[in-house]
């Protein structure tokens, strides 16, 4: 960091407090598995999707959270990593080339999708960016439903094979493992979110990474000092697209299938946009802890209190109104409004988003009272 | 006329005008549903996501109210009165609802960042689908038959029913008195002033928070219109109709120029017209993406609409 120099003590102190807390809980992560038996069950798999959705909620946070763009659709970029996987790796089609590479080709190709939506996009105002995202992603769905001949239609791609498929390792078949052991995937996804998360702490304070927030902070001032706004949002445009499309490759492989097009819809966009939000735009700790609530609230939350409630046998009927999942997209809503009322810049807040956000606020404050 | 073969029935005159007539059938009810997001814009400049759950909250209404009041067994001048009734409760309800949403939730974010309104609009949606899920329940819903579909012309090589007539005529009414009312009323001359510029608005001395209240209260009411439209004429509801009427409808307000009425009821029949003819010579399951790869073309070719101008005059 080049400008450490410049921090208080405080400040060291707070980023030093923060980078062990990171580190402490990859640790934790890391050495779970071995003391916890019902990791290598279902919640292995659990944490796996966790982990997944972590990625791509970090690779969202770069357009929304970093550069103040509202992204609508990155499901659909999610899918596309998802479906590009298939299709390089299912035996219906004769590449077969295996996970590593098809990874990479999800990652390219995602990327390649991303700049030639946002080349001719990213000049529209926010708000029209935003429609054009969410038209994008309804276009992808409906084009990955269609194409039957291509992507299976309702049925998805598969089988995906696991990653080190055929590959013997000392005695030992990877595919095998990993087809049989969900453990594997968890120390996978949580490798390659420990590089994102260290990819994406570099690139807050490279140049490209400030740049961004120049941009969002204040286009015109970040023009003027010489920023070539449209260059600086195509790239984080594409650097979401890219991570997106990494983290549905790892989805296809780890579900082994590409599942059906409907797992990319708008739902899923948003409820990763919720994450972000919740938890702190541009802010790392905050955008892990959102996704940690939101499929936590799926996975953990909501079938307990369902479970529970059934058990106090108070709806013989069924109704979905006594039934705690039922008001899954109130608890969503509501949640949303209040947090833009109380606390725009999220639980855990980027101080820098939450430093502009409040000198709006007093901005705003002073020219009311004139 | 000897009749086609069934593989060429497809380019034969008659089903185009057919597919025509319901084209612009639909197209009325989009352009309703769109006239609702272009005065939001104009006036505050927000996405209102929460409209097409607004519109579906108001079918329920219709739902409920159909059903209470037995009118499907009523006369036929009976029905037509029914039919005045739950337009104007429908527009009521939903005009008071979305006023009361503008008050509470978007009001406060007045001074804050743009995402936070647009955010807010998109949680407030999913509230009021959460609503509509406990109003309906989970499945879809058929809207009884109130009025008849009978064709007027004669013969069976063009349909257009009373149900069509409905719509056309509720649509055309709705937006002749909207425009009187923005153009020639003390309080559309307010919204024209407060969306050209709201600081200026209240200097000369309009009461700009009530002028957006209103505004709110109008878009709301013809959604509530169209709800009741839309039940009548689609005849099946659900609670996740919103979600797909309202990117069709902000598609049509977009495409016409985002902002100005006869942009979005041109805008309207256009989606429709695309929309039907797609579905007769495409094939129905690629009409969502071709509606929706026209609104990008549009909003990067010609982002101020068809009709919209850069400087252009709002709401």
């Amino acid at each position: 960091m080049s400008n450490s120099g410049e921090l208080s003590q405080r400040q060291q102190a707070w980023v030093l407090i923060k980078d062990h807390w990171d580190v402490s809980a990859l640790l934790v992560l890391a050495i779970a598995p071995l003391g916890v038996p019902a990791l290598g069950g279902a919640l292995g798999g659990q944490f796996t999707t966790l982990f997944i959705y972590s990625i791509l909620a970090l690779g969202l946070n770069v357009m929304v959270g970093y550069t103040g763009l509202v992204h609508l659709g990155i499901a659909a970029f999610f899918g596309i990593g998802a479906y590009v996987t298939g299709i390089l790796t299912v035996p219906m089609y004769p590449f077969q080339i295996g996970f590593l590479g098809a990874a990479i080709a999800s990652i390219v190709v995602a990327a390649g999708i991303g700049l030639a939506l946002g080349a001719p996009t990213l000049r529209l105002r926010g708000d029209y960016l935003a429609i054009v995202t969410l038209g994008f992603g309804e276009v992808v769905k409906v084009t990955l439903r269609n194409l039957e001949q291509i992507t299976g239609g309702m049925k998805g791609l598969n089988p995906v094979p696991p990653p080190g498929a055929g590959v013997k390792l000392g005695g030992l078949d990877v595919g095998l493992s990993f087809a049989i052991d969900p453990r594997w995937f968890y120390y996978l996804s949580l490798g390659i979110l420990a590089i994102v998360v260290i990819a994406m702490r570099r690139l807050e304070n490279s140049r490209l990474g400030r740049a961004w927030m120049a941009v969002r902070e204040d286009e015109l001032a970040a023009t003027a000092m010489g920023i070539s706004a449209t260059r600086v949002k195509l790239s984080a445009f594409a650097m979401s697209s890219a991570i997106a499309g990494l983290a549905g490759s790892l989805y296809a492989a780890s579900l082994s299938t590409t599942a059906d097009p409907n797992a990319y819809d708008f739902n899923r966009s948003i409820m990763v946009l919720c994450a972000v939000i919740l938890g702190g735009l541009g802010s790392i700790p905050g955008t892990l802890l959102g996704v940690g609530i939101l499929v936590g609230f799926d996975t953990v939350l909501a079938p307990w209190a369902d479970s529970w409630i059934q058990q106090l046998d108070i709806n013989p009927t069924g109704s979905s109104m006594l039934s705690f999942s039922g008001w899954r997209l109130a608890i969503f809503g509501v949640a949303l409004v209040l947090v833009m009322r109380l606390r725009p810049e999220g639980l855990v807040p980027s101080r820098r988003v939450a430093a502009e956000l409040h000198r709006e606020e007093e901005h705003a404050a002073i020219t009311k009272g004139f | 006329m000897p009749a086609l073969p069934p593989h060429l029935a497809m380019i034969s005159l008659e089903f185009f005008l057919q597919q025509c007539l319901i084209g612009v059938t639909n197209g009325a009810l989009i352009a309703l549903v769109a006239m609702g997001y272009s005065m939001v814009y104009g006036i505050i400049g927000l996405i209102n996501f929460a409209h097409g759950d607004l519109i579906m909250l108001g079918a329920c209404l219709a739902l409920s109210l159909v059903g209470a009041s037995g009118l499907v067994d009523a006369g036929p001048t009976a029905t037509w009165w029914g039919v005045v009734l739950l337009l104007l409760a429908c527009g009521l309800f939903c005009g008071t609802l979305n006023m009361a949403v503008d008050r509470f939730i978007y009001k406060p974010l007045r001074n804050a960042s743009k995402l936070a309104p647009l955010v807010s609009a998109i949680g407030v949606s999913f509230i009021f689908m959460n609503v509509g899920l406990f109003w309906l329940g989970p499945a879809d819903r058929s809207f009884p038959e109130l009025v008849p579909p009978t064709n007027l012309f004669s013969g069976d090589t063009l349909q257009f029913t009373y149900q069509d007539l409905l719509v056309v005529v509720v649509v055309v009414l709705l937006m002749v008195a909207l425009s009187v009312l923005v153009r020639s009323t003390r309080l559309g001359r307010a919204m024209r002033a407060v969306s050209q510029d709201p600081t200026a608005a209240a200097l000369v001395g309009v009461d700009v928070d009530r002028v957006i209240a209103a505004t709110f209260f109008i878009g709301g009411a013809l959604g509530g219109a169209a709800s009741v439209i839309y039940s009548l004429y689609i005849k099946t509801i659900g609670f996740q109709m919103g979600f797909q009427n309202g990117l069709y409808a902000f598609t049509a307000a977009v495409l016409g120029g985002i902002g100005s009425i006869p942009g979005a009821v041109v805008g309207g029949l256009v989606i429709g017209l695309v929309r039907s003819l797609a579905s007769a010579y495409v094939g129905e399951r690629w009409t969502g993406a071709i509606v929706f790869a026209i609104l990008i073309v549009i909003l990067v070719f010609r982002p101020e609409g068809l009709l919209g101008r850069r400087t252009r005059e709002k709401v």
